[in-house]
């Protein structure tokens, strides 16, 4: 075994495009649990943890893009105005763990269960891959993630960032686990109201192969908001059945499996509550931002 | 692989296996026995030390990706109060807060840490910041109030 150590993105890049088969480590808080249970012995390991160039975030032109190594505490304490994201950020092992995970990590790792997946779903967003000879390209969440712990990069690539357009409205993630910190999710979810767009939007997590959206909910969501009226007037309330209904089509959308951490049948109960409740605080949320203003 | 490390102040080489943590290089290379080794996947928080100012799970952290990078362990803090103790230390003594003590040294550098962040922390904020410790003697109690008194401590003095 050996360890690569580049000092910067572009030798990183060189010495991936030379040896595709380098496994790449950020936080390690994935890759070293393999290593110590001898459960994965790879030939080559790329350390990316210390580019400065993917240690970063940056909004750009409406957008916000997370470089790859950005770790959660930094998230939490530097982006709080991105709502979603920072209470994923919050919700991730604890300080020990925020401080070394990373959202490329996150990104690199697929699992269904990743806590900031269901952020960058809900966004709408894309991943960003770089390659050696500066190429990069942007793929959309959806082509990115291809099944449980599998992603579409080549293997001459690494994680860059994520990119999504920043949207005005509620939004929020939440998470059902069996305590309050060092939990992987039984099922996470992350709601995006997008008031500009009249949009709604819902993504899933550990609660299928990959993390999830709920199109049909999230169609039903923002016609229920325009036969209340609430996208003009936040106080029109929504009809009980509505928010039912909405969380009914979000559970329908889910297509979990039994395992270690939980039942089927309790995970889509899981995401029928949740979803009734971010719901109700984002409606909640804007009756009390209407009435500040 | 060779790793050069500026290990509690002093600038320190070993020659590490290149898929070692930096915990088994601390504890089998270094030989700083204080970082424990118990769940070797970031649960338990016994291994916490300090990489380049940030609280992390040393079983988390490949050997290498701390060449050149400053690392403190528990053996940092102590020396620095009256017998030997970080006041950390003497509070947990003092409040009990130490069973069969092998958590001990991981909840002092967590300890250390948010004293260092925030010297008044609430009950919550407690909880929060050392909810990647865990202690199976279940002393939990007589952590907080260990900290209580330390922080109590921190706020009198200038450590």
């Amino acid at each position: 075994m050996e360890v690569l150590l580049p000092r910067g993105l572009e030798e990183a890049l060189e010495w991936k495009a030379a040896h595709p088969e380098a496994v790449p480590i950020a936080g390690g808080t994935d890759l070293m649990v393999d290593l110590n249970f001898d459960r994965s012995r790879p030939e080559l390991i790329i350390d990316v943890c210390r580019l400065p160039e993917l240690n970063t975030w940056r909004r750009e032109d409406g957008n916000l893009f997370l470089g790859a190594g950005l770790t959660y505490t930094r998230a939490l304490h530097e982006l709080p105005e991105m709502r979603a994201l920072a209470q994923a950020s919050r919700s991730v092992g604890s300080p020990q763990i925020r401080n070394r995970g990373t959202i490329g990590g996150n990104l690199g790792t697929a699992s269904p269960a990743g806590d900031a997946v269901p952020v960058l779903v809900a966004h709408d967003g894309e991943v960003v891959l770089g390659a050696a000879g500066d190429r990069t390209r942007s793929m959309t969440w959806n082509d990115f993630f291809l099944g449980p712990k599998r992603n579409a990069m080549a293997p001459d690539e690494l994680i860059l960032g994520a990119r999504w357009r920043v949207a005005r409205g509620p939004q929020s993630f939440s998470k059902v686990g069996t305590r309050n910190a060092m939990v992987i999710a039984v099922a996470n979810l992350c709601l995006v109201m997008d008031d500009v767009s009249r949009t709604v939007r819902v993504a899933l997590g550990s609660v299928g192969p990959t993390v999830l959206r709920a199109p049909e909910a999230e169609a039903f969501a923002a016609e229920a908001l325009s036969r209340a009226g609430a996208w003009d007037d936040p106080s029109a309330p929504l009809p009980p059945s509505d928010l039912d209904g909405f969380a009914e089509r979000v559970s329908g959308a889910a297509t979990p499996i039994d395992d270690v951490r939980g039942t089927a049948g309790y995970r889509l109960h899981a995401c029928r509550v949740l979803a009734g409740r971010a719901l109700s605080w984002a409606l909640t949320e804007r009756v009390a931002e209407a009435q500040l203003a | 692989m060779l790793i050069r490390v500026n290990l509690n102040g002093e600038l320190r080489e070993a020659d590490v296996w290149p898929g070692a943590s930096l915990l088994f290089a601390l504890r089998e290379d270094f030989g700083l026995r204080g970082s424990k080794n118990a769940c070797e996947q970031g649960e338990c928080g016994s291994c916490s030390v300090w990489l380049d100012g940030d609280l992390v799970c040393a079983c988390l952290v490949l050997a290498s990706q701390a060449h050149e990078r400053e690392v403190r362990t528990v053996e940092s803090l102590s020396g620095t109060g009256e017998e030997g103790l970080h006041p950390v230390q003497e509070a947990f003594l003092e409040a009990g807060a130490v069973q069969c003590g092998f958590c001990t040294p991981g909840l002092v550098v967590a300890v250390a840490d948010l004293l260092d962040h925030d010297p008044s922390p609430s009950e919550a904020a407690v909880r929060e910041a050392l909810s990647g410790n865990l202690c199976r003697c279940t002393g939990y109690q007589k952590i907080m109030d260990a900290v209580s008194v330390a922080a109590e401590r921190k706020r009198g003095s200038d450590w």
